[in-house]
């Protein structure tokens, strides 16, 4: 219990502290993250730039803070997305079975047998790259995961007796869905959002590395880690800064939805 | 027979599936796909633009698109490159195999890693360790790979100036220098998996040492370490078989971030080259191939499964 107490307040203090960075961001940046500066250009850790600068001499600390809200804007819409369209599909597989059942699994068969990333690229690639694209994408890739992940809970709750008595006492369908049967998803899908959208971060920061993600000058860890890499030996505080904002990010999300899952679930202590 | 049968059946849907969907992906391309390809310059004429259209078969019904389509790549045919007019095949054949040593040396490690590491996670459990174990999993878990490739580039300039780490050479030319160019990639695409596997190892340990197996093995006297390896982890290596099926999928797509990391000329080149391009068919036949590739792993996984679990037979 008391492990899980402390890795759980680091986790939360982590996340709040991420999304509020995120989401006050241009309150709580230094610097115009767009500035640029000729005169202090790919400049290392200062009082003044407390993370240095990059080749347009444009503060890091303020392009970290706002990519990594264009980082969460991204993947958290795309998580949002397929968390809405996965699950009701799921959740529409389980109650009715037969017929909807077999014809949903299987579309999301197929779509789950591409490679995550492989098939986030391929649409990317036919609508043109961005943010928007790369949402779309995302949240497209992560429908099928989504589905799967509802509809195995939500199999047994179907089967509870709960659910028989409401239907029994004539519910609607809708009714048993919304009031009896969803609630009873809220702990799963609580966890998998978590562990979920920390993996949508990773994919959202893969694509705009190879730049198919929010074009320049909007800033994105991604982006940022990849003109890092073409001054490394230059100046690599760029690309060691915005890659660790990466890593710290999907970091707090997994560790949050690790630890509710523990917790949750405790047979697998 | 009646597991292989069904299995099969589903493999023929779901590829079935995904011809149609890469099929798609031309045609959903808002606008003019052909237009697009061509892009703006001043040599770009209505006749060529009728010309590509007809030479990728836009000019058909799509049910007829599609047949000829599927007719061609079933013989093997997956088209002309637009620009070189090398039959696509060949090219991804050129660059398939430093993403399939990439991969497979990847897997290796990480696979071959996670088997201490898990067993020893287990065996760690309860002894105060937990909470940094917890930890260091979730942190390698996250841990970018293409970020972490380039700090390993970072460390070793600094450390090793003279060493050859970028670029590719063929395994057969010159294996030392394959091997110097191929392992810091191939660690750090590993690292995930590791974690991953690991993660999952522990906690299948955890499960099979609360087993009757293995408490009837402790009542008649074998010794600890006995029943943790031979009992506790020859079963929790089941459960780690199937996942390695998951990870194909990771590392295919991985590999080609990592691979512009270190400067390897393999698939991602090859595609992202073709993205810049717009060179839409030889991104449609490489998503293709590559796919059907991660389906066929996967069938193979579960087969392999059911040879070594006899419970999923049954």
């Amino acid at each position: 219990m008391k492990r899980g107490g402390l890795l759980l307040t680091i986790a939360v203090l982590l996340v709040v502290i991420l999304l509020a960075l995120a989401a006050f961001a241009p309150q709580v940046a230094p610097y115009d993250p767009l500035a640029q500066s000729i005169l202090t250009r790919m400049k290392g850790p200062s009082a003044l730039h407390w993370l240095g600068t990059d080749q347009f001499g444009r503060d890091l600390l303020s392009r970290i803070i706002f990519g990594l809200r264009a980082s969460l804007g991204i993947s958290g819409s795309a998580v949002l997305i397929a968390l809405a369209l996965g699950g009701t599909l799921g959740l529409l597989a389980a109650y009715y079975r037969g017929w909807t059942e077999r014809v949903v699994m299987r579309a999301m068969d197929i779509l789950f047998a591409f490679p995550v990333m492989l098939l986030a690229i391929g649409i990317i690639a036919m609508l043109g790259p961005g943010a928007g694209p790369t949402s779309l994408a995302i949240a497209i890739v992560y429908t099928p995961i989504f589905a799967r992940l509802i509809r195995a809970p939500a199999l047994v709750v179907v089967e509870t007796d709960y659910v028989m008595n409401a239907r029994a006492i004539g519910a609607t369908d809708l009714r048993i869905l919304l009031r009896h049967i969803l609630p009873n998803l809220a702990s799963v899908v609580l966890v998998q959002t978590s562990l979920l959208l920390s993996t949508a971060i990773l994919v959202e920061a893969s694509l705009s590395f190879l730049g198919l993600g929010a074009q320049p000058p909007t800033p994105s860890l991604g982006g940022m880690l990849s003109d890092g890499r073409n001054f490394l030996m230059l100046s690599p505080w760029s690309a060691v800064f915005s890659g660790f904002a990466i890593l710290i990010l999907a970091f707090a999300l997994n560790l949050l939805g690790d630890v509710l899952r523990d917790r949750l679930d405790p047979r697998l202590q | 027979m009646f597991l292989i049968c069904s299995r099969l059946l589903d493999l023929l849907l779901v590829l079935f599936g995904v011809s149609v969907l890469t099929f798609l992906m031309i045609r959903l391309i808002p606008g003019d796909a052909v237009a697009i390809m061509l892009g703006a310059n001043s040599e770009v004429t209505p006749d060529r633009i009728a010309a590509l259209r007809s030479q990728i078969g836009l000019d058909q019904p799509i049910l007829l698109q599609y047949l000829h389509w599927l007719g061609a790549i079933l013989q093997g045919d997956l088209g002309v490159s637009l620009w070189t007019r090398q039959p696509v095949s060949q090219e991804i054949l050129q660059h398939v195999a430093p993403t399939a040593e990439l991969a497979a040396l990847a897997l290796a490690l990480g696979a071959g890693l996670a088997v201490p590491v898990g067993v020893a996670m287990a065996w760690l459990r309860g002894r105060g360790w937990d909470i940094a174990l917890q930890i260091g999993s979730v942190a390698g878990l996250t841990i970018p790979s293409f970020w972490l490739g380039i700090m390993l580039i970072l460390a070793l300039t600094a450390l090793a100036p003279d060493l050859q780490m970028l670029g590719y050479v063929p395994i057969f030319e010159d294996p030392l220098g394959n091997l110097a160019r191929m392992i810091f990639p191939a660690f750090a695409l590993s690292l995930p998996i590791m974690a991953n596997l690991a993660r999952l190892l522990r906690s299948a340990m955890l499960e099979a040492l609360q087993q009757d197996f293995v408490r009837t093995a402790r009542a008649k006297g074998v010794r600890e370490s006995l029943v943790f390896f031979r009992h506790a982890l020859r079963n929790a290596l089941i459960p780690f078989v199937t996942s390695v099926g998951i990870t194909t999928g990771y590392l295919l797509g991985g590999a080609i971030v990592v691979e512009q990391v270190f400067a390897i000329p393999g698939l991602g080149r090859l595609i992202l080259g073709a993205i810049a391009e717009r060179n839409y068919p030889l991104v449609q036949a490489s998503i293709l191939a590559i796919t059907t590739t991660f389906v066929l792993v996967n069938v193979l996984v579960d087969l392999l499964y059911a040879a070594i679990d006899p419970r999923v037979r049954s």
